[in-house]
């Protein structure tokens, strides 16, 4: 197959095209360098399309109280303080730029009366925040970023006569291996997938933003595409992984009917005044608001339903909660025997608006339901429970520059990126991550190329990278893929989902080894061309490393915490907020590892107060009051 | 309830290829795509198929059931009689690639081809503003997840390769449609530019298009209809017409 390799030479490799991908590469294309993109789907088909609520940015149109200092504690907050603070710093002083600069690239945000960008409330922000267009958001954020590379591409045409002469978007290829040369990285290697034939491509510098690892579990609400792939060749690059214990499962994913399992209902259901109830009919979550979140929730039913008109004299009904804490409310409502057969609860509009207002405040919401499973959201409640929604580990990164931490030329931005949401993401923080970091990555990434060069890649580096896409069709009578996969999807689900004990955890890691031992051998039927099978494989070894990662992680971390449930440590530690968990590869098993968390700037530490910080902190972080 | 599906699934590529037949487990709830996956995990492991959400908002599942361009996430088994036999084919508009597969790229070459948006020279971050109602207008075409269903099934193009060099086909009008009104940009003449350069006086408003259109964008009667009587309106009223002569006015409003 060697003779055959396609090779192409451009300065910045960006692995993939949602978001932060596209972000990454208008910033590359604008500082002057040739970039090339990566999809494994059609251009345009990111899982950033998912994104339904909106983008959170404080820009103050409809509170002008909101500031990005409060941006930055409800981000904090919401992290449990485990959060980079450097990145929830950039995040919040940067995304209403971002914001701005998609609308002067002609996305059409919904307005206020005074024409301004719209902004909606959303659980954990204290101030409406987030940018929307009706429910599909992430919609329009992408084809806004997808326009925008095709406009860039038609100047290049004009300008320099070919529209890929400075941006080629290669759709429906996947990246296999990160190559690394003198150290550096030097390129990746990859096959189209319509093809099978094999690309090199040589860059000195690769932006991974490949997203998240939903696939790895058995209900998600993320695409086919959410393996893990920049998780794992980041790992396998030599790069660290930081916090992989620490996942999101959004609360209210359907359960029922099966068509529409794992898919998310949207938070503003709730924001727009949809309540949670067990089938005993209670509105159980005044039961589950923590000590910390009393002072700003509702305790009782009159005063939460007054809040959805009167923000200014009421505090804010419990369904607001952030997600981790609903999520984990509703798996105690369940396993407690409250639950519908199906193992939800019910979330309900429909007995708390008129249709018409439903409709008009959810448009794709309804549209979704009605359409996918005969459920109609303005008539009946809808069934539903915790899915795997999102990552908040990721590849260890510099805030600043998106560089992967022991990688030169690796940087990451957004899903795959960790450290910037801690232990938990607040909705809507994701479309903002995606911009601030997704440009900081093409910054990051550009002055990397400009000052170190190109860096060939070696012969030797390719055959290696060959031989692994052979090797599935070489071998006879292994393994399935898809059998494997769903074993895993098990094995996660089941011991270490959403709740975790130290025996099912060190159960998890033996049974997710002995996958991966039985992956090696794993046989494809059929050719090369477009074929789905060989395609899981690739996935497959991603989703194992990510697997991996996630279950030694989190048999370390003995505290519950945001997105990492123990129930042999019901409680958080202070001690454990101090405590980042690193995962390496070795070549043939992860390793994690216990590092100290930065401890957060003065000026930053100080925008809290003092009481609330005293519920995370040690006496001794709080009397040295931040760093220098 | 699980039921037997008998599926009949085109499998083959550019060169040569035939429908199939297979039986099938169908659970209650489940969609046309529940089941292809099934059959891919259990029966046809190299099966051909793209998808990405499984929730109708990617518009990656576009395939032709029992001959209706239709998205496989959203057509619910239910929806069919208990014996009838469901045939999936591939969009019958593009090139085939493998099995339910095609190549779309005829679209993104479209898209290229489309002038894209120009903002205001001097509007800065953060001033733009813009009413809700006016914003609305093409909020409606940028609901579209390009599933290009209309594309494949728009008869202009459909058995029609020699008019795909003219023909930007309904996906393109809604994007020319929602840039004309979106209420900043400054672009002059885009649906002049429409009917002169990307094929709209071909469209005949038979609506095919809107009736396969899954997120219900009222493409003819609220982008291409709106066009044509616009550049009709120049084309054949004297005055402006002359107008448009005698002052060298570069746009047509």
């Amino acid at each position: 197959m060697t003779n055959s390799i396609e090779r192409y030479k451009y300065d910045i490799l960006v692995i993939g095209a949602g978001g932060a991908g596209l972000r990454a590469a208008v910033e590359a294309r604008e500082a002057g360098l040739k970039v090339a993109i990566i999809c494994k789907s059609l251009f345009g088909k990111a899982h950033t399309v998912m994104a339904e609520g909106g983008v959170a940015a404080s820009m103050g149109n409809v509170n002008d109280s909101d500031n990005w200092m409060v941006h930055f504690r409800d981000t904090m907050r919401g992290g449990k303080f485990l959060n980079h603070y450097r990145m929830a710093e950039l995040h919040a002083k940067e995304a209403p730029e971002r914001v701005w600069e998609l609308e002067v690239w002609g996305a059409l945000f919904d307005r206020t009366k005074e024409g301004k960008i719209s902004q909606r409330n959303f659980g954990g922000h204290e101030y409406p925040r987030l940018a929307h267009v009706g429910d599909r958001t992430g919609l329009e954020l992408i084809r806004t970023m997808q326009q925008r590379i095709v406009a860039l591409q038609q100047k290049d045409a004009r300008d320099h006569g070919d529209a890929e002469s400075f941006i080629k978007v290669f759709a429906e290829l996947t990246i296999t291996d990160i190559l690394k040369d003198n150290g550096k990285v030097s390129g990746a290697y990859g096959y189209w997938r319509e093809s099978g034939a094999e690309v090199l491509f040589e860059a000195p510098a690769v932006v991974l933003a490949t997203g998240g690892v939903g696939k790895t579990f058995k209900i998600t609400s993320n695409s086919w595409e959410g393996t893990g792939d920049g998780h794992a060749l980041a790992l396998k690059a030599g790069g660290n992984l930081v916090d992989m214990e620490f996942l999101q499962f959004h609360p209210t994913g359907m359960v029922w009917p099966p068509s529409v399992r794992g898919l998310l209902v949207t938070e503003s259901v709730r924001g727009d005044g949809g309540v949670l109830t067990n089938t005993d009919g209670i509105r159980f979550m005044f039961n589950y608001i923590p000590e910390v979140f009393k002072a700003i929730y509702a305790d009782n039913e009159a005063e939460a339903d007054r809040w959805y008109n009167d923000q200014a004299n009421n505090r804010r009904p419990p369904e607001l909660l952030p997600r981790d804490e609903v999520a984990r409310a509703i798996n105690s409502e369940v396993k407690a025997g409250r639950g519908t057969e199906h193992g939800g609860v019910y979330l309900d509009v429909s007995k708390r608006l008129p249709a018409d207002v439903i409709k008009k405040k959810l448009p794709s919401m309804w549209h979704q339901f009605y359409e996918l499973a005969g459920v109609d959201i303005t008539k009946e409640a809808m069934e539903v429970g915790p899915t795997c929604h999102y990552v908040m580990g990721g590849v260890e990164v510099d805030p600043d520059s998106a560089a992967a931490v022991n990688v030169p030329g690796l940087f990451a931005a957004g899903e795959v990126a960790g450290g910037m949401h801690g232990s938990n993401r607040l909705g809507g923080n994701s479309l903002s991550d995606l911009l601030v970091f997704g440009r900081r990555a093409g910054i990051g990434a550009a002055e990397y190329v400009k000052s170190n060069g190109a860096n060939p890649v070696n012969e030797a580096t390719i055959k290696s990278a060959a031989e692994k896409i052979e090797k599935p069709f070489t071998q006879t009578g292994g393994e399935n893929p898809y059998a494997l996969h769903q074993e895993l999807q098990e094995v996660t689900h089941n011991l270490v989902g959403i709740i975790r004990t130290r025996a099912e955890i060190e159960s998890a890691i033996v049974k997710i080894a002995d996958i991966r031992k039985r992956s090696a051998n794993v046989t494809v039927s059929g050719d090369r061309q477009f074929n789905p099978g060989f395609h899981l494989i690739f996935d497959l070894d991603n989703m194992l490393l990510v697997a991996e990662s996630t279950a030694k992680s989190a048999l370390l971390r003995e505290e519950s915490r945001g997105g990492h449930t123990r129930d042999d440590f019901p409680g958080m530690n202070a001690q454990w907020r101090q405590v980042n968990h690193i995962s390496s590869f070795d070549g043939s098993q992860v390793n994690v590892k216990s590092q100290k968390l930065p401890m957060i700037r003065k000026d930053l530490f100080d925008l809290f107060d003092i009481h609330e910080l005293e519920k995370y902190m040690t006496p001794e972080e709080i009397s040295k009051g931040g760093s220098n | 309830m699980a039921r037997k599906l008998n599926l009949r699934i085109w499998r083959g590529n550019s060169v040569d290829g035939g429908l199939q037949n297979i039986t099938v487990d169908a659970n209650e709830g489940e969609v046309v795509l529940d089941v292809i996956h099934r059959v891919q995990a259990e029966q046809m492991n190299d099966l051909a198929v793209r998808w990405n959400c499984k929730a109708g908002k990617c518009g990656s599942c576009s395939m032709e059931i029992n001959g209706k361009p239709r998205l496989a996430c959203m057509t619910q088994v239910a929806s069919f009689e208990e014996d009838e036999t469901i045939t999936l084919t591939p969009l019958r508009a593009f090139p085939v690639i493998k099995d339910l597969v095609t190549d779309v790229s005829f679209n993104y070459k479209k898209a290229m081809e489309i002038p894209a948006y120009e903002a205001p020279a001097n509007l800065k971050p953060g001033e733009a503003r813009m009413q809700q109602v006016d914003v609305e207008r093409s909020q409606e075409f940028r609901k579209c997840i390009e599933c290009f269903l209309c594309q494949d099934t728009c008869h202009v193009i459909r058995d029609h390769e020699e008019n795909k060099k003219s023909f930007a086909g309904p996906r393109f009008f809604i994007r020319i449609a929602e840039l004309d009104m979106h209420p900043l940009d400054t672009l002059r003449n885009r649906k002049q530019k429409a009917q002169e350069e990307h094929g709209l006086g071909m469209c005949n408003i038979t609506k095919c298009c809107t009736e396969v259109c899954p997120e219900h964008i009222r493409i003819t009667d609220n982008a291409i209809i709106p066009m044509k009587e616009r550049v009709v309106d120049v084309k054949y009223d004297p005055a402006r017409w002359l107008g448009s002569k005698i002052r060298k006015r570069d746009g047509i409003l």
